[in-house]
Formats: structure tokens, sequence, C-alpha cells
């Protein structure tokens, strides 16, 4: 893991920022020069967890960058949130094409970049998880085999929440959906055999892959910056938790990724040229219910009759995770 | 850049939309009382001086304390420390050392010289003070802080009360306890030594004070009825400990009985070690769970060799022997004699049964209420006789170092404000930061720093102190392990989780605000904060 | 320089002297060797400061060329056909964004049934997509228009479409005069976008608009692209100025004084139609030949007073709007100061079917007695449709249509039961 925790800074271990460190070692979104990339006034829901990853991420990126940063973005709740006529939020070059074209968009700024030697100017791509794992899907592989100089982030929020929560293929077995519904004698998502977007760019054999959520706000800086380190095709898959898809209160949104985490339900590691070279491990594992039961999605695993088949399925693959990435062990 | 109508935008532009109208909950931020503090009967704000400690300021650190209690080397080595035992941190992995970093901060004062802040302005009010034991230290120092001029009427022949009398050396060590009545005279307190007052109205009158504060303490040893042969050595737990403050030690021989089941039996009982007994023995009628005496100490009681004897209490005392009966407890955890009987060899048996106050200065003082052996006091600590206030183990409370300083402090708040013919309003307390408020996944695992023991050897040898303080380093980690319940640290945690950058950070020490224009009330920054220090409240519409 | 090259070659030559920065390059036929010759132009060095892009599909190489146009680049692709349907939505979207991209449309049919021949079916599924659509005549034009096209493109923040006839242009080799660099340059400015990505001046592109703004940005556009019809007749008389021959310009007329018929068309088979012509007029018949080089904007005002002297317009056009008829003659009736009737559509050569002079002779002298129907499918085999027809009527089940007109016409061996 590239980034490494500060140990007994006051309570700060784990906190955004820190009094007692030196102005160099604490967070990016803890100084007041963040950038702010996506400013106020967004029209993001209340808690909305992929505005705050896109800040997270984008912000560190213009840090790693000094600033020389051109985005490309998805349709999606992100573009639609952000860029409503006559406002923009953004405050970085930024262009929103269609859904499914984002890598190549990015491709095609990265190529102007080159062509006109401004190899300082660094360009990252943006979509939700509908814009990635379906529909962009076959422009990020081939932006991936290109190796072409983008950062590729996804904001996964299980769903397709700007149209008004529909299944995509990053939604998570068993959670209801408006295309999902929570009927029937398997009510909710199909336990299908999953997309896993960050292992199908690994064995493109990218530099950089990794996956953060933003409730480890350092470990997901670190993995921008890292990913800021390499030319090349880099993806970072951001897990973030949607109050109005998930069902959940808005005051969760953090709490919801950190018990994704803690669950072994969304594994967070990094991978350099396809190998995994790092996992942030679990402090205090819980169950997958704890996970599971303040968010809407899932209420019917628990009324009117109680799912303990579906739930431990789920909690299985919880602990595959945990077996595959070592997310228990001592580093 | 001729920018294509409506397609192409300014950045940041969105600016112009105030997302604060979506808001039906209002984030504020909000000191609540820490547990630490809310249980330190000196009344300290423990978590406002760990917060200077945190960054390495100790002076800042013992200037915050020391608001409230001058005298923290003493009370970091003889303080029970409720502080820790309600710290939320206990209920993560063990409580912060807050008795072990107030200790540093206390030696560090002392090693560097560190002085009091300069009173305020002459009130020109006078106020007598009855004994020079902790309370009366105490009222003393805080009386000469607001600007009174202090004389303190001591019956001993040393500064300190039960702080000298009563704890023995080896727990505090007596340079300590002489460095900080030192400082505290320092500010121009007046000290009259071996000048016990007889009739408190007539000292009064003759000092032309305007108010005074008795302190006396509890000196008078409470005996119990036990048959004895004349050549049977009896003492009390008073007089062994008074005795050692002089240069004739107290005899003991070399098998000690100890009588008693408190602190003070094991004080004694440790002090008949390092005096040479080859046995010391505290024979108590209860079990260790029912004891009043702390853990803690017991437990080192123990390591030093300290016999002790449960459920037994001393029928008959003889020459070089006592019989003592065994006890059982019986449904309501009393203890019953149970007629069986065991001869014990003991040289002298010393009695720690408690202490009892000596009242005869207020004999002459009308209306004066006293109840069960102490006197009477109201909520400001004032006696039923207008004027005198009264503070420390003299007044229904529990006997402990703390909180006779705590009352020194409260007392003098009071006649403070009752010499200027108010009222004093300490204001309400906030609301307590319980563990459930608190969000503890951001605080790392760190567990507690033991101070290190002095070697066994020279433990049951020496009267050095056996509790050695921490270092620089230990005592900084021990003060980071505090999670600043209810007070914002600036971990910069709701600036940074805000979906909408709605917080303002404002820079050091001057926290954060909200941009309400902005703040859509989702509640992340409250549920995120990890002290407890933001709550969410209904929008006014 | 004269050159007897392959049209696709030219164009490529063309394109390279435009000194693009952007090229995306997926193959379809029958416009692949343009981009074949471009990446070898690059990868050989003779085109340098260019990036060429092997992209994964032409949604991918029309993407990669907005986001390479929104950063500043000159950025070209060329396509055909299905590309073109699969593009679709970017062909759209960079419209919209107003990016100065120039894309090659090598014209073919669009399946089913699937067939790479020459036709204009693909380019009119996006006629009105708002990019500018001009059309070749010749190798020499499409080579021409390539040159023009860029400095449209930039000059009014649109995206441009040469489409040149698949097959018929693209692979025929012929005399070409290639214009110098310097030539070029003269007549071409450098690349300077209206909008562009840029870290030290940043934009927002693509935002959404609502009711309130969507029109405006609309009729924008159209007012916007309805510029290019007062630029293009002076950048030709520039063209002609600088190169020495005339190419582009919004239409070319061929004989029209004192035609009363006057047939109009867009591409390669004007060629076909002016000899036919030719053949007519030295038989004493008053007919001319209007060619539409640009499209879209629709040079209505142009085109009436081109057809102003006419009794009747045939209009032959290789697209069919099913259901409907004919796309150019709806274009040209709008622009026609005759009655409508007197505008005939003939559809002619879908899916490569050969166009030839007899039969062009023989709609025209149908269209001048007065005897040609207002809809005419040029050559149609009426015998296999009929079967086909009946087929259709006595059996539910009768099978895909294209084999069963294949059976019948003797190239499919097997017996499809």
């Amino acid at each position: 893991m590239s980034f490494q925790p500060i140990k007994f800074y006051q309570t700060g271990t784990f906190t955004v920022g820190n009094r007692l460190l030196p102005d160099n070692e604490r967070s990016v979104q803890s100084t007041v020069r963040r950038t702010n990339s996506l400013n106020s006034g967004h029209r993001a829901c209340q808690g909305c967890g992929e505005a705050l990853g896109a800040r997270y991420a984008i912000d560190a990126a213009m840090e790693a960058t000094e600033g020389q940063l051109i985005a490309a973005n998805a349709t999606g709740c992100l573009e639609v949130f952000s860029t409503p006529y006559p406002e923009t939020s953004w405050q970085i070059p930024w262009i929103h094409s269609l859904f499914g074209n984002t890598a190549a968009v990015a491709t095609g700024i990265a190529a102007a970049m080159r062509v006109k030697g401004r190899s300082e100017v660094r360009v990252v791509a943006q979509g939700g998880d509908g814009g990635t794992t379906d529909i962009g899907f076959g422009c990020l592989s081939g932006m991936f085999e290109r190796n072409d100089d983008v950062l590729y982030i996804c904001y996964d929020n299980g769903g397709y929440m700007n149209t008004g929560v529909q299944r995509s293929s990053a939604t998570p077995p068993a959670a209801r959906t408006a295309t999902t519904a929570a009927v029937g004698p398997t009510p909710g998502n199909v336990f299908g055999q999953g997309k896993d977007l960050p292992l199908i760019a690994m064995a493109h054999g990218i530099p950089y892959v990794a996956t953060a959520i933003v409730s480890e706000l350092r470990d997901l800086e670190a993995k921008v910056r890292r990913a800021m380190e390499f030319r090349g095709a880099r993806y970072l898959h951001i897990l973030v938790p949607c109050p109005l898809g998930w069902g959940h209160d808005s005051s969760l949104t953090i709490r919801m990724a950190r018990l994704a985490h803690e669950t072994g339900i969304f594994p967070v590691f990094e991978a350099e040229g396809g190998e995994v070279t790092g996992v942030s491990r679990i402090r205090r594992q819980v169950p997958v219910e704890e996970y599971l039961k303040p968010q809407k999605r899932y209420a019917h695993l628990f009324s009117p009759k109680p799912r303990e088949d579906v739930i431990r399925r789920i909690q299985e693959a919880a602990d595959r995770n945990i077996r595959k990435y070592r997310l228990l062990e001592e580093a | 850049m001729r920018k294509p109508f409506a397609i192409t935008l300014d950045p940041g532009s969105s600016l112009a939309n105030h997302t604060g109208s979506w808001r039906t909950l209002r984030p504020e931020y909000l000191d609540r009382l820490p547990p630490c503090n809310n249980a330190c009967p000196a009344g300290e704000n423990i978590q406002a001086w760990l917060f200077h400690a945190e960054s390495g300021d100790y002076e800042a650190a013992w200037r915050s304390l020391v608001q409230n209690n001058p005298m923290p080397a003493v009370m970091g080595r003889v303080c029970y420390h409720p502080c820790e035992s309600s710290c939320n941190r206990a209920q993560l992995d063990s409580s912060v050392g807050i008795n072990s970093v107030e200790q540093f901060l206390g030696d560090e004062a002392l090693k560097r010289g560190w002085k009091f802040d300069p009173p305020a302005a002459p009130t020109g009010k006078k106020v007598l003070v009855v004994g020079a034991g902790p309370s009366g230290l105490s009222a003393a120092y805080h009386l000469a802080r607001l600007g009174h001029q202090v004389a303190i009427h001591e019956a001993g022949p040393m500064a300190g009360g039960m702080m000298r009398f009563g704890i023995p050396a080896y727990r505090l060590p007596r340079d300590v306890l002489d460095g900080e009545v030192k400082r505290i005279l320092d500010m121009g307190v007046e000290l009259k030594l071996d000048a016990k007052v007889d009739d408190v109205l007539v000292t009064q009158k003759a000092g032309g004070f305007d108010a005074v504060f008795l302190a006396v303490g509890a000196h008078i040893a409470k005996r119990a009825y036990i048959p004895a042969n004349e050549a049977a050595k009896i003492m009390d737990a008073v007089q062994v400990l008074r005795g050692m403050e002089g240069d004739a030690k107290p005899l003991l021989g070399r098998r000690v009985v100890v009588y008693g089941g408190g602190n003070t039996a094991i004080d004694v009982a440790r002090t008949a070690k390092r005096l040479g007994a080859e046995e010391a023995m505290i024979v108590y009628r209860r079990t260790r769970e029912k004891m009043p005496a702390h853990d803690f100490e017991v437990q080192d009681a123990i390591e030093e060799g300290v016999l002790i004897k449960w459920l037994s209490t001393i029928k008959e005392a003889g020459e070089g022997a006592i019989t003592v009966e065994k006890m059982e407890l019986d449904e309501k955890g009393v203890p019953q004699p149970t007629g069986e009987f065991e001869e014990l060899k003991a040289d002298s048996v010393v009695m720690a049964l408690g202490q009892d106050v000596d009242l005869s200065l207020l004999d002459r003082v009308p209306g004066m209420q006293i109840e069960g052996g102490v006197v009477t006091v109201g909520p400001n600590m004032m006696t039923s006789h207008p004027g005198i206030f009264a503070g420390g183990d003299m007044v229904p409370a529990e006997r402990t170092v703390t909180v006779a300083i705590g009352h020194g402090k409260k007392a003098a708040r009071h006649i403070d404000a009752w010499l200027r013919g108010e009222a004093h309003d300490p204001g309400p307390k906030h609301e307590l930061a319980e563990f459930a408020k608190l969000n503890t996944w951001y605080y790392s695992d760190a567990s507690k720093t033991v101070r290190p023991m002095l070697d066994m050897q020279k433990r049951i040898t020496s009267f050095d102190e056996v509790v050695m303080a921490l270092d620089e380093t230990t005592a900084l980690f021990e003060a980071r392990r505090c999670l600043s319940c209810g007070n914002c640290f600036e971990c910069d945690n709701c600036y940074g989780v805000c979906p909408d950058n709605a917080v303002i950070k404002l820079g050091p020490g001057n926290r954060f605000r909200f941009n309400y224009d902005y703040c859509k009330g989702c509640g992340v920054c409250a549920a995120e904060c990890p002290c407890g220090a933001i709550r969410m409240v209904p929008e006014e519409i | 320089m004269l050159k007897q090259i392959e049209g696709s070659r030219a164009v490529a030559e063309a394109v390279a002297l435009c000194r693009p920065e952007v090229i995306c390059a997926y193959p379809i036929s029958p416009q692949t060797h343009i981009v074949e010759a471009l990446g070898e132009l690059v990868k050989g060095g003779e085109l340098s400061s260019c990036e060429f892009i092997n992209v994964e599909s032409e949604f991918a190489a029309m993407s990669v060329a907005i986001g390479a146009a929104a950063a500043g680049a000159r950025s070209y692709t060329a396509t055909a056909s299905q590309g073109l349907l699969f593009m679709a939505e970017a062909v759209y979207n960079a419209a919209g964004l107003g990016l100065p991209i120039v894309m090659t449309v090598a014209n073919r049919a669009i399946g089913a049934p699937i067939n790479i021949w020459n036709d204009h079916t693909d380019v009119m599924s996006q006629r009105d997509c708002g990019w500018i659509l001009l059309f070749a005549e010749t190798n020499q034009e499409a080579l021409d228009l390539h040159i023009e096209a860029f400095r449209l493109a930039q000059a009014l923040s649109l995206p441009v479409m040469v489409c040149m006839d698949g097959f018929i242009l693209t692979h025929a080799y012929e005399r070409v005069d290639m214009p110098s660099q310097e030539q070029v340059d003269a007549f071409l400015p450098p690349f300077d976008p209206r909008q562009v990505l840029d870290p030290a001046r940043p934009v927002s592109m693509g935002a959404m608009v609502g009711p309130e703004a969507f029109m405006e940005v609309r009729y924008l556009e159209h007012v916007r692209q309805m510029r290019a019809l007062e630029l293009i007749p002076g950048w030709a008389e520039q063209f002609r100025d600088a190169f020495g021959r005339d190419s582009g310009g919004l239409l070319h007329a061929y004989r029209t004084e004192d035609a009363e018929t006057i047939v109009v068309a867009l591409g390669s088979v004007l060629g076909t139609i002016k000899d036919t012509v030719d053949e007519m007029r030295a038989r004493g018949e008053r007919i001319g030949v209007l060619g539409i080089t640009c499209f879209r904007p629709w040079p209505a005002n142009t085109v009436r007073d081109a057809l102003a002297g006419a009794k009747r317009i045939v209009v032959v056009e290789k697209s069919i709007a099913v259901g409907l008829g004919g796309i150019v003659s709806a274009n040209v009736r709008t622009s026609f100061a005759g009655h409508a009737d007197t505008v005939y559509t003939v559809v002619a050569g879908l899916g490569g079917r050969s166009i030839t002079r007899q039969s062009l002779a023989r709609v025209f002298a149908s269209a001048a007695a007065g005897t040609l129907p207002p809809l005419t499918f040029l050559d149609l085999d009426h015998g296999l449709v009929e079967r086909a027809l009946a087929r259709e009527r006595d059996t539910r089940h009768s099978g895909p249509v294209a084999e069963g007109l294949l059976r019948d016409v003797g190239l499919v061996a097997a017996r499809i039961s």
C-alpha cells in the first residue's frame, strides 16, 4: 500500500485532517487550498456519496497534477447534478459528451495533449457504474487495451440512480431496484456471475488499478496520487453509497461505505501491472447484516420473512473476498 | 473564448444556486461535557488541558490545568482519578492515563519553575483559611487569584494536612508537596504554622477577616473496643503515619497487624513493611470485593508482601499475639460471627478504622449546624453561620484529596461572590458527551501507557516513590489517546466529509463554521464527527 | 501535381495536407483505404504532429474525435454505412457541441440485407444531424472538398461530412491534381477553435440544457449552419484563384440555361447524367443538370434560382425514404417555384445497382413526355418483386425476402425450406 497510516497523532489517524501534522502530511481535503473541483451549489441529493467521491478524487488529482487536469464525464447523476444550464459546479476544464463514450473522449483529449506537446496536462475520465460497466464498457476496454494516458474513475453506486434506480451490471445480488423488484420468490437482483471491473481492468495488464471508498479518504487520495505517477491507462473504482438508491439515511453515507469495506463486501486494494500490490485491511470486522440492515434496498431480506438463506450467500461472498484479498491478515 | 450559448459554462458558477433552502435539519457545533471533566471532583477541564498537551505545549496545558487545581504534581500521584474510571476510551481499549499526564505536567512545572499567573487586582478583602490541607490550600490559591488577601492558620508544624500526615512518602515525595505548597504561598498567601484556632469567631474578629473558610480535616482516629492485655501494643493509623514525618519513626515490631479495610490500612501496612516488619498483615472483616481500598492499592500491597486476612475481626489482643474470629457474609453482605477463632502472632496492632473531625473551634459559634460529626454546608459551601464556609474532610463528602481541592475551589468562588454581595452562578452544565455520541472508528487503536514501577527490592526497603513518572514521549502519547469527547479538536472531518463544501475552515484554534447557504442538512458531518461536537436540530421555517 | 491514384489515396493525401492532429481509424468498406493510407503516412513520418488512433468501433472513433477537437486538436475520421449508424449518437453530439470535426463518408447501403455497395442511404439517415454535408462528384472534387471542409468546420465551429460514393470514387484510379503543402497552408489557416478545454481557462462543455434554453441552442445551431451558405460561394472563388479549378461551391449547374427539364442529383452519378444529357441535348432536347454539392445546409434560394426556368424536375437519388419516396426530391420541392407534381423522384442505384445512360435517358424522356410516375425505381425487376409479393400473399411463412429474391434470380442453389 502506498499509503502510510499516521500513528497516534492525537485521535487523527483516520480523520480527514489533523492539526498536529505538518502541512505536507495532511490530506488534500483537510487543507484550505483544496480546489473544490466540484463546487458548492451542485444539485446532488443530500448526503450524495458520488459528489463526495468526485470531489475527493478530482481534488487529489488536481493536487497531484498541480492543476493541469482535464476531465471527461459520462452522462449520469454526476453530470446532471453538476452542470444544469446556466450553472456548473466544476472548476476544472470539463466535458460531457455521451453516456457510453467517456473513455474514448478522454482518449481524444489525451491525444490532443500529446500532439500539442503538453505532457503536463493529465486527463481523467469519470462515470457511474452504468456508464462504466455497461454502456461505456466497450470504449473503456479499448482505452485500456491501447494503454491511453487516461485515469478512468468509476463512481460505483450499484445502479442507474439518475433514471430512478434501475439495475446495472454492478447492482449487487438481492438488491431491490426499480427493475429488480422486491417481489416474488426471489426478490431483488439475481445472483449473477458478477462483473468485476477492477479485475477486468487488471486483466488488461494496465499499469495501475485500484478500488477505494469514500470512508477511507487518505487511502483514496494516496491512490489518486499513485495513479498520477504512471503514464498509460489507469483505473480507479470508488464505491459511493447512494442514499436514494440504497435507501439509507443521508447521514449514513460514509458509514455505509465503511461497512461495505469492513464486512468484506467491497474489497479495497490496488494492483500494478495486473498484480495486487496492496490491500486495505479490515480493522473491525462486522457481519454483512450490519451493512444490509440500514438499506431499504435489502429490506425484503429481513421482513416480513427473514431470508437467512440469502444473507448467508451474501456473507459467503464477503468471506470469499476476505480470503482472496487477505483482508484480515496482518500486513 | 467565444463560448457557445448554454452548452458551455463558466467554472464554478453553481455558487449562484443556494442549496441551503433544501434543508430540514441544520447542523450546529456544540461543546459537550466530557465524562472525565464531569467526574473530576476538583472540576478540572481535563479535555481542555490534554488538548494543549497533545500538541506538546505543556506550559499551556499546565496553565489550563491550574485554573482549577493548583497542585497537579500532587494530584498526579494521589488522586484516585475517577476521570479515568469514566473515560469513554475505556470502552474502546483502555482509559486515557489522565493521572499520569497530570503528574507529568505537574513535575514539568516544578522542574521548569513555572509560576502562576499574577493575581487579579487587590479587592481589599481579607479571608481566613483554617487548615493548610488540600482544601485550605486550594481555597487560599483561588481566593488569592481573585485578588483577596488570604491568611492560613494551621494547627500543625507543617503545611499539607493529610497530604503530609496521611499519605506515605513512597506515594507522595515531600519535595513535590513542598514545591506545590510554596508556589501557592508565593502568590502572597500568609501561612501561620502551629496556630491552632480555638474559637473561630475570636480569630476572625482579631484578624479583621471578612470571611472564613474552615478546612481542619479529620485527624482523630476512630477506635474500636478490643479487650487487650496491658502488654499489647495498640496504635492508630494517624499516629503511625504522622510519626513518619518526625525524626523518631514508630516502633511497630517484627509482626504488625493492621485492622481495617480502607486505603489508610493499606498505607500503614506498606509503611510497616518499609520500616522493616517481617510480616505486615491486614485484618479485614469482609471480602476483597467489599473492601473500600482501591483495588490497585491492594494489588501493590500484595505485591510487596502485605498479607490480608479476609473475613476476620480482632476479638482480643495480647502480648505478641491476637485472637481473630472468622466471619461470614449473610445474604445482605453483612459479616456475621461464626464462633471460629484463631490466634495470630502480632507485635503491634494498628487500628485503621477511619477518622473523626475536631470541631471544638466551632463550640462558641451560635447556630452552627453539625450532624454526624461533620459540619453542614449549603450548595455554596457556607455553614449555617453567614460568612463562614467549610470544606474538605470536615463536611459530608467523600474524603479524598481531590474532593478537598474541589471544595476549596468551589468555596473560594462562592466566598468571592458573597464578599461582593452576589451569588456565584457557575452556569448550566453542558450535556454529557457519552460514548454513543462518538464515532470511534476514527480513533486508532492505542493501548494505555502504564507508568513504570520501582523495582521490588527498593520498594520494600525504602520510601522512594513507587510509581514513577512518564517521560515526555510517553506522556505525549498518552495525551494523544484522548478522544476529546464532545469538544472539537479540529480534525477536519466535517470540513472533509461535507458533500456540499458547506463547512468553512477558520484556521488553527478557530474551529469551523457552517455555510448555511449551501448546507443541505444531510447530517454526514454530525455522523462522522469523531468526538460528538455537532448536532442536528430541526430547521426553523 | 498530377497523380494517377486511387480515390481513397487522393483523399488521404489531401487530408494529410490539412495537417490533422488526431485521426481515428476503424475499418469498414469502402472507407478503409483512406485511414489505411493515413496510418501509413503518420507511421512513416510524412504526416508529423499527428496521433493516429486505432479505435475499437466507429462510436469510439467519433468520440475520440470529439475529445480531441474539444481539447483543441484538428480531428478527422472516416466511415461508411453501418459505421455511420453505429456512431450516430456521437455524430449528433459532435454537432450539438459545435466541434469542428471533418469526416469522410464513403457512401454505402445500409443493411439488412447486408450490402457493401454504394448508395446514399447511410448519409441520408444523418442528413439532419447538424453536420454540414458536402457531396463530391469526382475524386478531384472529393480531394478538394476536404480542404474546404476543414476551413469551413473551424470557421463555423461545426462538423463537416464529405460524402464520396463508395467504390465508385473511393476505389477508382483517376488522375488528380494534388495541391502543394504551401497552397493548402495558404488556403487553410492554422487551427484556432472557438472553444477549447484548457486548464488555464477552465470551462464546462456539454451542459444539460432544459426547456428554458434548448430551443435557442438549436436555433443558434441552425443559424450557424445557414451561414455556410454565405461563405461557401466566396470560398469557391478563392479556391479557384488559389488552385486553378472549380471545386466545391453550393451547386454545379450544367447546361441548365433554357432547359425545360432539369435533372437534380448528388455525387458521382452526375457524370453519367451529364453524359446522358449531352446525348439528349444533341437530339435537341432542352434538358440540363443541377448537381448539389452542399446538401446541408440546404441552399434553398440558390436551388430555386437554378431551377427557375424549368418546367419539370427529375431528381435522381440513391436513397429511399421508405414509406415516402424521395428524400432529395422532398428537399427540392421546397425550392422549386413550379407545381410539386412536376418534381419527379427516380430512386436509382440502391445497393450498387448500375445506373446506365440508357435507363436514365428513358426516364428523362418519359418525364418530358409527362408519362413518368411521381416515384420511379430505376430498372426495378418487376417480375422478381411480383413473384415475391405473390409468395407473401400465398404463404404466411414466406421466409426472408432477400433470400427469396436471390433464389428467384438463381443465386441461391440450396432451397430453403
